[in-house]
């Protein structure tokens, strides 16, 4: 098969005030049609550049040194930007990360789309007709009403659906997406994988598939490039990377992620140390200075790009010794410190919460207002780990800010340790503030840059604990750093001097500051770098035994939670749908919507086999929650009227574990159990 | 203190190398240098009228020449500096102190405080300035205390939309969030972890509301409500020596030059600020 894309040996540098920098070194990279080429890099790994190169689409201050990109059997290094402008929204198409952005919010949908057609000299007619066939294709029903509206009326996963319909009319020859799912919730993410895989088999498209998600890439892509520090560290089939990676930095990859079916006496392994930048780059590997197995060699010669097979490379001077076994990385997960086990007694329950939004008044209309939580109960034991799962809008975020007080809830009661605990903020003491402690989801906002580390936490060493002597509080400080793994030059640094890793370890020391009983983590990795993820959720770990803290931790990421979780609550618009220990949560029985969410999840790193699962539409909005089952207008096991007009019952399944659905258990066993576990 | 030293320094660093923001710095320096130093520089007093010296056009003896009373232009001009810096510094620093602590309160508590006090802001900033300062002056009499009054009046509420929009967004930050569970108070709040996010855009208004005060204090005294005779007032200045423009033209460009450069050069200045305030942002 001939190749719709060839990237050879491209060098390209950014001017900076200090000089060239080289952004992407000695690339090479080739796509056939109707293949999806998987691209993967954390931040900063040169991908989103290397995607835009290949378009021939470059910033004014970048140029490129070496290299050539074939695309037709022409150099796209060589042509002027008029004739780049020829290829561009005909042979090649973008498909953004942000669609919204993407799309011209003062235009409507089907004259967006039709506007790409009528540019290949399509007449108006036909286009416009076009346009509506193509969101057919995207699978958008009424198609026709839809073509009428306007971006900021359609929800994200409609308007990302747009944006493809709009890549793909002019049936472009090359497609380069650059994380179109990664601001959509896993559900709609499924969706639209299926759609662009469907489509790109259909069309014969070569694709660039560009992401910083491992699992996401091997759902989706026939070949996968890894890259790190602007080069290639390794290139091959989806299967043969995953079962048998040769490069350290892509075992490292793929250990470091949770599985679903994980005790909870395991560490996960670690990439350690932070990416070189693109100014001080490394004269050998560049991936010598976090690697397990770099050798003095290592440090000093850059690894040539070899071919393993026909179709794999690898950059790696012991690559064949991986091969052959003879070097192990370490693979295998440590057990945690001892200790970690949950004690007896609860260190939090709340009953019954609720909490509404409501917008608007004095002159400004009323708008609908948004139940946020509704009737949450839950309890959490002593140095436990309860996590709560689920969907953006589905109110996990209210529960956090409820139970810390940062919103009031509008009813219901909340007891830590046994005393009855204020909803309202201003009415807690010192001693509660102290008790519960909260880690921020965004590390960049969270620390307040123009304090430094060191003031930030004595601060809330003071604040939380007046009675500490002064010299004491200094100490205190540093061994809060020393805990979460930072020397102690790191107290007179600014936040905007540390990465994101580092700050975000810092936001878990400030939330230790005072002992707390329980911390309450708000997504606390979803910012982070895939390498730099489990070393905090390690960090959390840790913490939890050597500290006896309870966590409450919040994530859609349910790869996280079930690292980290003993208990985990699954909820969906405000409302909890199904209560259980990790184990019961992620097998069957589940409740149809853990199913779905865990189908949308499973890939080829995963030891569980999943019923595919895909769920229809978006959810509903939480101003507008639907009668009886909340989750009745998406759900695929849905029995019939019941499910839209009763509230389900809480079903029990044994050892504390609890489904609301009108399903019976043994019914929901026997449906969901052709899933080998 | 450290930090600001710091920031301080490198603001100034910074504006040193930007060409036009420098020649503002030294252009507004070299105002306040005059203003201190009038009595030095000045070679006559500011209301001395010289015998059979009216009318004398620029020379070594008099750079710009004397006016119609024959009085000293340039002496008049130097001491002028004095009025037109002391009254619109005096309403920046009382503007902005107190939009900002009005900005910041409204912006960080939000609710029925917020909507209230923003619609009375509102209504404040929909009269004409000119027109307002005109009428209160007409009817109070005016005198330099009048006049401050009636620019913080109208300063302020733009300074404190100004401040309240920054709020708005620095009060979602999870820093924001931390210090709350925490247990700070209201004032350590807003002044320790709100205002230095609030201070770039702080630091521009200003200078902003330095350069429209002057403009402001110029006009009244154009109109003959500004300072009263026998102080010298650039804005009077020009109007005085507008009735005798053909006989003595230095007497009106003189002092109308002298507002020109002076809020060129604030304007230069910053600019030159904002410039420096947003690359900063982009890099932190």
């Amino acid at each position: 098969m001939t190749n719709a894309v060839d990237v050879r040996g491209l060098t390209l540098e950014y001017r900076l005030q200090t000089g060239w920098v080289t952004a992407l070194e000695d690339v090479s990279l080739s796509i056939t049609a109707g293949q999806i080429h998987g691209l993967v890099g954390e931040s900063g790994s040169g991908k989103t550049t290397l995607a835009l190169a290949i378009m021939g689409y470059l910033p004014a201050n970048a140029r490129i040194a070496a290299g050539e990109i074939l695309f037709g059997g022409h150099d796209l290094t060589k042509r002027t930007v008029d004739q780049l402008r020829e290829l561009w929204g005909s042979e090649i198409s973008l498909v953004p990360q942000d669609a919204l952005a993407a799309l011209n919010p003062s235009i409507r949908i089907g004259e967006q789309i039709s506007e790409v057609a009528r540019r290949q000299g399509k007449p108006r007619a036909e286009a416009d007709a076009l346009a509506v066939s193509m969101l057919t294709q995207v699978r958008i029903a009424d198609a026709e009403d839809v073509a009428r509206r306007y971006p900021h009326q359609l929800s994200g996963g409609m308007q990302q659906r747009v944006v493809i319909a709009m890549a793909l009319v002019s049936r472009p020859r090359l497609l380069v997406l650059d994380e179109p799912t990664t601001s959509l919730d896993v559900t709609t993410q499924a969706a639209i994988l299926d759609l662009v895989r469907d489509l790109i088999r259909a069309n014969d498209t070569a694709a660039l598939y560009v992401s910083h998600d491992l699992g996401l890439v091997s759902q989706l892509c026939d070949q996968v490039t890894v890259v790190y520090g602007g080069e290639v560290m390794a290139s091959a089939p989806t299967r043969a990377l995953f079962q048998r990676p040769l490069h350290p930095y892509t075992i490292g990859l793929i250990a470091s992620r949770p599985r679903f079916t994980m005790d909870s006496e395991t560490r996960l392994p670690t990439i350690d140390g932070v990416a070189p930048s693109l100014a001080e780059r490394p004269r050998g590997c560049v991936f010598a200075g976090r690697c397990a197995a770099a050798l003095d060699r290592c440090h000093a010669e850059k690894p040539p790009l070899e071919t393993v097979e026909p179709g794999r490379t690898v950059k790696c001077h012991r690559w064949s010794e991986i091969a052959a076994g003879t070097l192990v990385l370490r693979q295998s997960h440590e057990s945690a410190a001892v200790g970690g086990e949950p004690l007896p007694g609860h260190v939090l329950k709340a009953n019954d919460l609720v909490k509404t939004f409501s917008q608007g008044g004095l002159l400004a209309r009323r708008s609908a207002p948004v139940h946020a939580l509704n009737e949450v109960s839950l309890n959490i034991r002593r140095r436990s780990t309860l996590g709560v799962v689920g969907e953006s809008g589905s109110g996990k975020t209210t529960l956090a800010r409820c139970i810390v007080a940062l919103e009031t809830a509008d009813s219901g009661t909340l007891e830590l340790l046994s005393i009855p605990l204020s909803l309202n903020l201003k009415q807690r003491d010192r001693s509660t503030l102290r008790s519960l402690q909260m880690i921020f989801q965004n590390p960049n906002d969270s620390l307040n840059p123009y304090h430094t580390v060191g003031h930030i936490l004595t601060r809330t060493i003071q604040r939380l604990d007046p009675s500490a002597p002064r010299p004491d509080i200094q100490s205190r400080m540093l061994r809060l750093l020393e805990a979460v793994r930072l020397s102690p030059e790191y107290a007179s640094r600014f936040p905007n001097e540390l990465s994101g890793g580092e700050r975000q370890r810092v936001g878990i020391a400030r939330a230790f500051a005072a002992d707390p009983a329980l911390v309450i983590a708000d997504e606390p990795t979803s910012a982070l770098d895939v390498s730099v993820q489990s070393v905090v959720l390690n960090l959390l770990k840790d913490l939890r035994a050597s500290k006896g803290v309870s966590y409450l931790f919040i994530s859609h990421d349910l790869r996280a939670v079930a690292y980290l979780a003993d208990w985990i609550i699954v909820m969906y618009l405000g409302q909890i749908i199904e209560v259980g220990n990790a184990a019961q949560v992620y097998l069957a029985p589940s409740h149809p919507y853990t199913e779905a969410l865990l189908s949308a999840l499973a890939d080829v790193g995963d030891d569980v086999a999943q019923e595919l699962i895909r769920l229809e539409g978006d959810p509903p909005s939480a101003s507008h929650i639907p009668r009886g089952c909340p989750f009745h207008t998406r759900c695929p096991r849905r029995l019939g009227e019941i499910c839209e007009t009763v509230e389900p019952p809480w079903r029990d399944a044994g050892d504390d574990h609890f489904i609301r659905c009108h399903i019976p258990i043994d019914d929901l066993i026997r449906i969901q159990k052709d899933v080998p576990s | 203190m450290a930090r600001a030293w710091r920031g301080l320094r490198s603001i100034l660093r910074q504006l040193i190398r930007r060409p036009l923001a420098f020649i503002g710095l030294l252009i507004v320096l070299g105002f306040i240098l005059v203003a201190i130093f009038a009595p030095w520089i000045a070679p006559y007093e500011y209301d001395a009228i010289l015998r059979g010296a009216a009318r004398l056009p620029p020379s070594s003896e008099h750079l710009f020449g004397t006016d119609t009373l024959g009085r000293d232009v340039f002496s008049r001009v130097v001491y002028g500096s004095r009025e037109i810096l002391l009254i619109p510094s005096i309403t920046t620093i009382l503007s902005v102190t107190i939009g900002a602590l009005i900005g910041l309160y409204i912006g960080y508590r939000g609710g029925w405080v917020d909507r209230v006090v923003s619609r009375v802001l509102d209504a404040l900033l929909a009269l004409p300035a000119l027109l307002l300062a005109l009428v209160m002056l007409a009817t109070v009499g005016s005198s330099p205390v009048g006049i401050i009054i009636v620019i913080v009046l109208l300063y302020t509420p733009i300074v404190a939309r100004v401040v309240r929009s920054s709020v708005l967004n620095l009060r979602t930050m999870g820093y924001v969030d931390a210090a709350r569970l925490r247990g700070e108070s209201l004032s350590y709040t807003l002044t320790q972890e709100i205002l230095p996010g609030v201070l770039p855009a702080l630091i521009v208004e200003a200078a902003l509301r330095f350069s429209y005060a002057i403009f402001l204090t110029a006009s009244l005294g154009f109109l003959g409500l500004g300072v009263q005779p026998p102080s010298p007032d650039w804005g009077r200045m020009v109007n005085e020596a507008r009735d005798s423009f053909r006989l003595t033209p230095w007497a009106m460009w003189a002092p109308a030059a002298a507002i020109a450069v002076l809020i060129i050069g604030i304007n230069l200045l910053s600019d030159g600020l904002r410039r420096i305030f947003r690359r900063e942002g982009q890099m932190g």
